[in-house]
């Protein structure tokens, strides 16, 4: 990192250069060298997670379980959720760059705790090596969701490691949280008033109200499971006086918010980048701010709506229906506003459009299918088939993980003061949304037709689809590997972008890129609205 | 139409075909919505490229549009939310005098017992044209009973009976998955619905079975386990007559009224002391651990079995609670 900077910071000290050696990053307490050291991290348990996907996929290339053993699948779509979810989508825009940029954007020199972030990364890097070690001395097969009395008296393998591991890397996504929280409400710069902030921070804020709220559920959750399993208390398993069905009440209060930790910066990082490349004011700003916090509220409503067939009322059903129909409102909204954005403005075909572009696609696509699954009817067919593994992949792979892409494009000028191979990034950004177009909308029809998902082997009748899904997922792959290797290329190879590349609103523009270590030479004073681009220049200086 | 390549489930049952008509007005409607979305994208895309239009022109925003998105969508889901719940609480509510089977699930196999005596493994057999209700259980974890071309799934709980009913329309053999993951063998936990003309259903029933029927077990080990040396046919008994008290409302000692369905038989074999019925002390040991899910299953037949008369309102043989019904009133 140090060396592929060196031309560049020939001319002014940035937060690259300022210091070097191992110590001068693992004890930063600069939000955005944390912020990189957060990016190798996650990127790392991305390829371990994409790794497990891939054989997952290989072994439902033909009906029979023949690849891998019946138990080692289980593992492997167990270890694929957990470290997907809890060590890269959980971590992914918050850490990485709602680190980097949230105070940046509110023209602050640092987060309002910045050795409590250093504090958050290494409880992260614990959590996840405790992850790799579980995964390394034989794994866990729990699924993701760890339900009872399955995972507490029935399982041989490391369930109470997987879930202490999980349990800390909590505390660490609760911190960033926090610090969030705090950060926002009390180090915004002269003039940041709240409705001039940039979408990104209203959805990052509405992220962190539910870390700091959620996360303890799961935290408790666990601790139960945990409990259950080694000193047989009974508070889950009917054997032992408890009941099976708290458990996913518990679960699911945390994991259902969990949805929306994943989600909502995602759609703060396309409410950057839409404006940027139309040129123009986002549409509805006011609507859209709300909308995040509309979503962290109503999402807290709607945990039950995984149990329409766990032997729940029916009366609690229809609530949980009910609340599920409401908290889709504010996601269509979203929806709404950034399309008419794009009416009447000057469109730019950059990368991190693409992604963006892409974002939209695939996140309407999961929203949708959302719809059947909110509907009490249709959801008892299609739960626990390959439509909800279709949907939940649309909201979380397609939308958050072409958002996560899409501000990885935008802010890497920033980031690292070098621009990627454009053209690279076209071919990727495309690359990527026809890989997870074949690879998962297969899906649906293999769910709506009846496969159950979590299955080692099924009948022959649905081997076609299975068999497109795969190749899609080679072209994903493909996909998720270009971005790394030219990222990589860019750092040393790639042309100095300049302060603002993209002619783009916000403060984290008006500093140098990189930045310097305390980011502004002097505290900036806003004097004008978010995402005035009718005040900056109408084009966007670098046309890939 | 394509055998290795299903896009629509066969629809066996009438909750496919309600199932289905919903499913296509949610394809309808999302699809529109969808496909308007993608044009609306795609136009302003091409339409406001950079190199065909000069400046950007700034709009704010529109607070008569935002009300229309917000309110339209909220309307349409309405009609998602009603009609799913419709079928959902049909779904839920099995009728009366449905034929009824028992299921117990256990890693990694389904275990089906009629009313008759007859048992299967992991193959259901149902006539057509009658409702059938499935009451479950599991002997372990948590499974989970899933027919698609019934369209119907229910997760089977331990420690519980949960149920399920359907009416299928057309003969013929489909898929039983396990839905809910049960480790090594989730994947294995496969079966059939063999759904028969009632004549073949007929003949089908008179070639098994044997052990008699379901209730007669329950009869018997009623007997094995001493429980008629308390539960008497008349007044005197230590316990409650259970002649009767299926399906009646019971009065508590403490006060609260339930009802005497599966679970509350099956809860008071298992954890007698958890729901006294009033007038009587808690002398009743548990059975936890001395009868298994299919002999407890036999028993609930056998008690369900006990038609006898009663007088109706609340269910209690000692005339020591006089006020009993119009306690119940009051509730």
């Amino acid at each position: 990192m140090a060396s592929a900077t060196t031309t560049i910071t020939a001319e002014r000290e940035n937060y690259l250069n300022a210091s070097y050696g191992f110590r001068s990053w693992l004890l930063t307490t600069d939000h955005k060298r944390i912020a990189l050291l957060y990016l190798i991290s996650i990127t790392f348990f991305f390829f371990i997670g994409g790794f497990f996907a891939l054989l997952i996929r290989l072994e439902l290339l033909t009906p029979q379980g023949d690849l891998v053993q019946a138990d080692t699948y289980n593992k492997l779509f167990s270890m694929h959720g957990q470290v997907m979810i809890f060590f890269f989508l959980i971590p992914a825009v918050p850490a990485v760059l709602g680190n980097f940029l949230v105070p940046m954007m509110i023209g602050a020199k640092d987060l309002a705790f910045p050795r409590i972030n250093l504090l958050s990364w290494y409880l992260f890097i614990i959590g996840g090596g405790l992850m790799l070690y579980t995964i390394l001395v034989g794994g866990v097969d729990t699924g993701w969701t760890f339900y009872v009395p399955l995972s507490t008296a029935f399982l041989g393998t490391h369930v109470v490691l997987a879930a202490v591991s999980i349990f800390i890397a909590g505390f660490s996504s609760i911190l960033t949280g926090l610090n969030f929280i705090v950060t926002i409400h009390r180090m915004r710069a002269p003039g940041m008033t709240w409705g001039r902030m940039p979408l990104f921070l209203w959805s990052n804020y509405a992220t962190a109200i539910i870390q700091v709220l959620g996360t303890p559920v799961l935290a408790i959750s666990l601790s139960l499971v945990g409990l259950e399993r080694m000193f047989h208390l009974g508070v889950f398993n009917p054997q032992l006086g408890g009941d099976p069905l708290l458990f996913q009440h518990l679960f699911w209060f945390y994991s259902h918010p969990a949805v929306y930790i994943m989600i909502l910066p995602g759609m703060g990082v396309v409410s950057e980048i839409i404006p940027c490349f139309s040129r123009k004011r986002v549409f509805g700003y006011e609507f859209v701010a709300l909308a995040s916090i509309g979503i962290a509220v109503l999402g807290f409503l709607v945990w039950a709506h995984h149990m329409f067939v766990a032997g729940m009322s029916v009366y609690a059903g229809m609530i949980f229906s009910f609340f599920s129909y409401l908290v889709a409102i504010p996601s269509a909204i979203k929806v709404f506003n950034w399309t008419a954005t794009m009416y009447k403005g000057k469109i730019y075909y950059s990368t991190p459009m693409l992604y963006a572009m892409g974002f939209i696609g695939l996140f309407t696509m999961g929203g949708m299918t959302g719809l059947f699954l909110a509907s009490l009817g249709v959801d008892v067919h299609v739960t626990d088939t390959y439509f909800v593994v279709a949907h939940f992949h649309y909201i979380m792979v397609g939308g958050m993980v072409m958002a996560y892409l899409a501000g990885m494009h935008f802010w890497w000028p920033k980031i690292t003061g070098r621009m990627y191979p454009e053209a690279w990034g076209k071919l990727a950004a495309m690359t990527i949304f026809i890989g997870f177009n074949l690879t998962f909308f297969p899906q649906f029809i293999l769910g709506w037709t009846g496969m159950p998902r979590r299955y080692h082997a099924y009948p022959p009748e649905f081997q076609v689809l299975n068999v497109l899904s795969t190749a899609g997922s080679t072209v994903l792959a493909v996909g998720y590997l270009l971005p790394m290797v030219y990222f990589l290329w860019a750092l040393r190879y790639g042309k100095e972008a300049g302060d603002n590349p993209w002619g783009a609103a916000g403060l984290e523009w008006k500093t140098a890129s990189p930045p310097p270590t305390y980011n502004f030479e002097e505290t900036p004073v806003v004097t004008w609205e978010a995402y005035n681009y009718d005040e900056l220049p109408k084009e966007v200086p670098v046309v890939g | 139409m394509f055998p290795n390549f299903p896009i629509w489930p066969v629809r066996a049952a009438v909750s496919a075909s309600n199932l289905d008509a919903l499913f296509i007005f949610l394809l309808l409607v999302t699809g529109t919505v969808t496909i308007m979305i993608f044009i609306l994208v795609t136009v302003f895309a091409l339409r406001y490229r950079h190199d065909l239009v000069d400046k950007a022109t700034p709009i704010l925003g529109s607070t008569a549009l935002e009300t229309t998105w917000s309110l339209v969508p909220f309307g349409i889901f309405l009609i998602f939310f009603v009609w799913g719940a419709v079928l959902y609480f049909q779904e839920r509510t099995p009728p009366r005098n449905a034929m009824e089977i028992y299921v117990v699930a256990k890693q990694w196999m389904w275990k089906l017992q009629h009313v008759d005596g007859q048992r299967e493994i992991n193959e259901l057999h149902v006539p057509v044209d009658r409702d059938v209700k499935l009451i479950m259980t599991s002997q372990d974890v948590i499974h989970s009973f899933f027919v698609p071309a019934f369209r119907l799934k229910q997760d089977v709980l331990p420690g519980r009976y949960t149920t399920l009913w359907f009416h299928a329309i057309r003969p013929g053999t489909y898929h039983l998955f396990c839905a809910e993951y049960c480790g090594t063998q989730h994947s294995g936990m496969i079966g059939s619905i063999v759904v028969m003309n009632p004549v073949d259903y007929e003949a089908w029933l008179s070639g098994g079975g044997g052990e008699g029927s379901l209730a007669s077990t329950g009869q018997k080990l009623f007997q094995q386990l001493g429980c008629g040396s308390c539960h008497r046919s008349d007044t005197q008994g230590r316990g409650p007559n259970l002649v009767g008290v299926f399906g009646k409302p019971v009065l508590l000692e403490d006060g609260r009224t339930v009802t005497a369905d599966e679970n509350y038989v099956r809860e008071s074999i298992l954890n007698p002391g958890a729901k006294i019925a009033a007038g009587f002390k808690n002398i009743m040991p548990s059975f936890q651990g001395v009868v298994n899910e299919e002999q407890l299953l036999s028993l609930v037949a056998y008690i369900k079995s006990l038609q006898g008369s009663q007088p109706s309102g609340l269910v209690s043989n000692r005339p020591a609670v006089p006020n009993a019904p119009a306690q119940s009133k009051a509730k």
